[in-house]
């Protein structure tokens, strides 16, 4: 995995406009109606779903090798 | 990691109330990345906003703010910048807000040219109320008031400002979060009254209605129908039905800001008060 994603959880409206742009399948929502990250290893962090959150609820950040 | 502009949203206010999917969100997002990207001082920095869904905005935005009155964004705001024409005046409004209730402030806003970022969020609708019909409902579509189709004309409130003298005009949507960004600063370095109308996905009133209740569908519709303004004007004349519509800088325009135009009279009444 070479993205880190966080969510702050109690902004998601669950809208699923992260899961529709997301290019990777990496997000999806829950059976509560909020974001959960099922397929993290895909996440090529393009930022897609961060651009567009209404909420400011969903951040990705790319993984800098230490 | 925190972002940056973060700083510039009232943080015990978020999450905001508005619906879920809302574009209105992005575009407040897109005001605050603007603001961080010219460097304007938070202090120096003054939100006004009308009545509606998309004037909430302010009571989110950590500036100096007012909501005002119904339509009356824009006089509010002209007294603001006239009182102290250093301060950065922005002003968030609405499709109802700045085109019917507000509509003769808006067009002699422009008229005077006065020195303001206005930003229209362009929902299609009167949201908060119950979905009634907006000046900017475009004809056909459905609205709780217009149960068949919006029967009237819908205003292109770029070409009305355009009209009006507005020196900038510009308009994207919330799917192209980028390109609105970067026409808010461009309208905010505009000395004059810059226009920029961001369309924005109501799915709550205006999609339930229009078979678009999902807001990511509403936004691949602008991603499928906007065209770029170079390439729009190429466009053959046949082609620029159905849905489409330009986005980009529409209009530019160099005139004597009011302000500006206001200190000659000073000047020449005998500079009374300077």
């Amino acid at each position: 995995m070479n993205s880190e994603i966080t969510i702050k959880l109690p902004r998601c409206k669950g809208c699923g406009i992260c899961v529709a742009f997301c290019p990777k399948k990496v997000l999806a929502i829950d059976e509560l109606g909020k974001v959960i990250i099922v397929n993290p290893e895909a996440c090529i962090a393009c930022g897609q779903c961060e651009l567009r959150c209404p909420d400011y609820a969903i951040f990705v950040d790319k993984k800098v090798e230490k | 990691m925190e972002r940056s502009y973060e700083k510039y949203f009232r943080q015990n206010r978020l999450p905001h109330l508005w619906c879920p999917g809302c574009g209105n969100g992005i575009a407040m997002k897109a005001i605050v990345k603007a603001i961080e990207m010219k460097g304007l001082d938070q202090n120096k920095t003054v939100i006004v906003s009308g009545i509606g869904c998309s004037s909430r905005a302010s009571g989110y935005m950590d500036f100096d703010t007012v909501h005002t009155a119904h339509g009356r964004a824009i006089p509010f705001a002209t007294g603001i910048k006239m009182a102290n024409p250093e301060l950065n005046v922005i002003v968030i409004t609405g499709d109802g807000d700045c085109t019917a209730i507000g509509g003769n402030h808006f067009i002699h806003g422009c008229r005077r040219n006065v020195d303001l970022t206005v930003i229209l969020f362009d929902n299609n609708i009167y949201g908060m109320t119950g979905g009634q019909a907006s000046p900017m409902t475009p004809t056909g579509k459905k609205a709780t008031t217009a149960p068949y189709g919006a029967v009237d004309h819908a205003f292109d409130a770029c070409k009305l400002a355009e009209a009006a003298g507005a020196t900038y005009v510009a308009r994207s949507t919330a799917y192209h979060v980028q390109h609105l960004t970067d026409l808010i600063a461009k309208g905010m370095d505009n000395k004059g009254f810059s226009f920029i109308e961001a369309m924005v996905q109501c799915p709550t009133s205006f999609g339930r209605k229009n078979k678009m209740a999902d807001p990511a569908a509403m936004m691949m519709w602008m991603r499928d129908n906007a065209v770029m303004k170079a390439a729009w004007d190429k466009l053959p004349e046949e082609k620029k039905t159905g849905d489409k519509f330009p986005i980009g800088v529409l209009y530019e325009a160099s005139d004597i800001d009011y302000a500006t135009a206001y200190d000659h009279v000073i000047d020449l009444a005998g500079g009374a008060g300077k």
